[in-house]
């Protein structure tokens, strides 16, 4: 859009292509940043999504089985031996519960398709492998006659960790983000948006409120792994809450959401024009009756956008539960509020320090998970101010 | 409102559950190092049996037995991992607090690996040029003081070392294997220079020596991008990473499984597991838990914790530890004294 600039205009400004030149400059700086960031985010999901893709999907051999009362006893006999190199022992591990199940099968020859350990799974997917060339080449031979199938890795979502990784699974860690953020919403967001309606609609405005406020803010720039020392001291050692249960992490993280959902509130209530309350307080409502109906209505799409935020930053923390306990090796879901739990940022920091290499695709895959549901609770809460907000 | 009352349904859901809750789940913390050993036998627990798989935790040794030694109650844990012989202060903590029956399991060996990135040519060291590559102070060329360490390069400790820059990841302070580094070899080394006393002071804080992270998969990755470099930690990640990185030897011995459990690999400790006997009976599958990992099938020679990186003990060894687990063979001060879980004859 440049125009020639006429130099004998009589308006005409000596430097005013030294700050058209600049003022370009400066929109190029600008725009490069936000290319930089742009590819940084780019590199990293494409690099998460190529490693983790793989673990998505699993390697299982076809296999005949004759079952006699012995296969019961000794489950790691029942193959030939170089075939028990390549079958998963977490596979075989449970074979004997199988055969409890179904009595019927003693006697007869059934026909499986059984998990593949992860050395072979790996070779299959061309990454690095520690198996030997004959059982590579036994391997080859095998999907050369259709006996090994890559398939849909249905244990990665329905079954816990495992020390076993062509076992290990990212279930019990759903399980316990779920309970844990039931415990965090439950206990932060009555909390959070009472305090802020008092805070907003009730106090006085003396010292005292100032103080308070001031301090709320100052809460919500504190570092999490301080919240998980308070909820160690406070929660664990003074009342008593099992370590790593859902309900020690749950109430920790609520300590550290609260702030960001009572400064959210805060936000939205005051944003609530006066003209309502005022209108109110006309037809003769009291004070109570104008927060409850008019006021909290009015400002819920703001509160709930604070809340839900507060909720996907809470699942994404790992710091304090670090602190509390709930990095641990837990593979069965959970099942109380008081029994011990993992969640999903604890466990890809868990199998991202494991030795195996099957491990750096389930790692990845972990993030994929815990990036979607991020993703969908951010989008979600986009959609609900949309959907609810009121211009005024 | 409604919001409150849900909470307040929530939190009496969550007392009744609380006062409900029957100790029936086995918690365990203690080293990082043998962790991912005693998680496997604790899932192959709850795999093969009824029982609910224990909960493992990994603290470190040091924070393990401080939680372990806090009591007898049931919410505190029943076993203790740890990279190192209980010692005799932490024995007496336990005395203290009520936990006085004690069995040891020993798990078997790890040993330290130094590596570096797999392009290199092969590399020897010793204990003592390590030390001096990496000590605060080392001794001056005549020997009759201690000055700041000056050496740049491993050419500039022996001139048959390799013209390379001296540059160790490793890893920090808090860690174990930081611990067993420090004691085996630059303790160990410290003692060849008489002009050190005895008393080794510290590691060099000038940049030859880097702090790497908990995470040892970090520094495996560093090593395979800095051909300089060297690096030391656990011998699993060696094992699985033979494609990126190859172990230098120490003293001439290679760090293979063979050499770190026959004891000719220098750099090599015991791994062990302490149960709280005061839990046998109350919480389910206690002793079924400790006798499942004495087996030959999970620590043997053949045992399924070699395919994870243990480094299993010699037969005869094995059958006196499993002797002594199913005795129940109680931890005494003698026996701490002598790091060693077995009874002295």
């Amino acid at each position: 859009m440049e125009t020639k600039i006429n130099k004998n205009n009589n308006f005409y400004i000596p430097q005013i292509e030294k700050r058209n030149k600049q003022s370009k400059r400066f929109r190029l700086y600008a725009l490069s940043a936000v290319v930089l960031s742009l590819s940084f985010l780019a590199f990293f999901l494409i690099d998460i999504i190529k490693a983790g893709i793989p673990a998505f999907t699993q390697s299982s051999v076809k296999i005949e089985i004759s079952i006699d009362e012995e296969t019961a006893n000794n489950p790691y006999g029942i193959l030939e031996r170089d075939m028990s190199r390549l079958v998963s022992r977490a596979w075989l591990r449970s074979f004997p519960k199988e055969i409890e199940a179904h009595p019927e099968w003693i006697g007869t020859t059934q026909t499986f398709w059984a998990l593949l350990n992860a050395e072979a799974d790996q070779y299959l997917k061309g990454t690095q492998s520690k198996l030997k060339e004959n059982q590579k080449s036994k391997l080859d031979a095998l999907l050369q006659e259709g006996l090994i199938e890559r398939k849909f890795n249905a244990t990665f979502f329905f079954t816990g960790d495992s020390k076993i990784p062509e076992n290990a699974g990212f279930y019990a860690a759903i399980v316990g983000s779920v309970l844990t953020m039931l415990v965090t919403m439950s206990l932060a967001v009555p909390i959070g948006v009472m305090t802020a309606v008092y805070l907003e609609e009730f106090a006085p405005d003396n010292k005292l409120t100032q103080i308070i406020e001031i301090n709320i803010n100052n809460l919500a720039a504190i570092p999490s792994i301080l919240f998980g020392l308070l909820g160690l001291a406070i929660f664990i050692n003074f009342f008593g809450v099992p370590r790593s249960s859902p309900l020690a992490g749950g109430m920790t993280l609520a300590l550290m959401s609260l702030p960001i959902i009572i400064v959210s509130s805060k936000a939205a209530l005051k944003s609530v024009p006066a003209s309502i309350r005022q209108a109110g307080y006309a037809l003769g409502l009291t004070k109570w009756q104008v927060t409850k109906d008019h006021v909290l209505p009015l400002a819920f799409p703001g509160v709930l956008t604070g809340s839900i935020i507060a909720l996907a930053q809470a699942m994404g923390e790992t710091a304090p539960l670090i602190i509390v306990g709930m990095i641990a090796f837990v593979p069965d879901p959970v099942t109380s509020l008081t029994s011990a739990a993992t969640v999903m940022p604890a466990q890809i920091f868990t199998w991202s320090g494991m030795p195996e290499r099957a491990y750096i695709e389930k790692t990845a895959a972990g993030i994929m998970v815990l990036l979607t549901v991020l993703i969908s609770l951010n989008t979600i809460a986009v959609l609900l101010r949309k959907k609810f907000e009121v211009k005024w | 409102m409604n919001m409150k009352k849900s909470a307040t349904a929530l939190l009496a859901v969550a007392s009744l559950w609380a006062s409900a809750s029957a100790n029936d789940q086995i918690r365990i913390v203690g080293s990082s190092t043998v962790y991912p050993f005693t998680s496997y036998v604790a899932e192959e627990l709850g795999a093969i049996t009824n029982f609910a798989t224990p909960v493992v935790e990994s603290t470190g040794s040091g924070g393990g037995m401080k939680i372990f030694c806090a009591g007898v109650g049931l919410d505190t844990p029943s076993f203790t991992n740890a990279s190192r012989a209980m010692k005799p202060k932490e024995f007496e903590t336990c005395q203290k607090n009520g936990v006085t029956e004690i069995t040891g399991l020993m798990v078997g060996y790890d040993g330290i690996s130094i590596a570096q990135s797999k392009e290199n040519p092969k590399l020897n060291l010793t204990k003592e040029q390590i030390f001096l590559a990496l000590a605060q102070e080392v001794p001056s060329k005549d020997g009759k003081s201690l000055i700041a360490n000056p050496y740049k390069k491993w050419s500039d400790i022996d001139a048959s070392l390799p013209k390379r820059e001296i540059r160790m990841i490793g890893a920090p302070s808090t860690s174990g294997t930081r611990d067993s580094f420090d004691e085996m070899v630059m303790e160990k080394a410290s003692k060849s220079f008489p002009i050190y006393g005895g008393k080794y002071k510290k590691i060099r804080t000038d940049g030859a020596y880097i702090p790497g992270g908990e995470n040892d998969n970090l520094i495996v990755q560093q090593l395979a991008q800095d051909k300089d470099a060297l690096g030391y930690f656990g011998y699993s990640f060696l094992e699985e990473n033979h494609d990126k990185i190859a172990g230098v030897t120490l003293n001439g011995v290679e760090p293979t499984a063979e050499n770190i459990a026959d004891g000719s690999y220098p750099v090599s400790r015991s791994m062990f597991v302490y149960m709280k006997n005061a839990h046998i009976g109350k919480i389910k599958g206690v002793s079924e838990f400790i006798e499942l990992y004495a087996t030959e099938s999970m620590i043997g020679q053949r045992g399924v914790l070699r395919t994870i990186g243990l480094i299993p003990m010699p037969k005869e060894m094995l059958k006196k530890v499993q002797t002594s687990v199913k005795n129940k063979t109680l931890l005494t001060k003698e026996m701490v004294e002598a790091h060693t879980i077995l009874p002295l004859k």
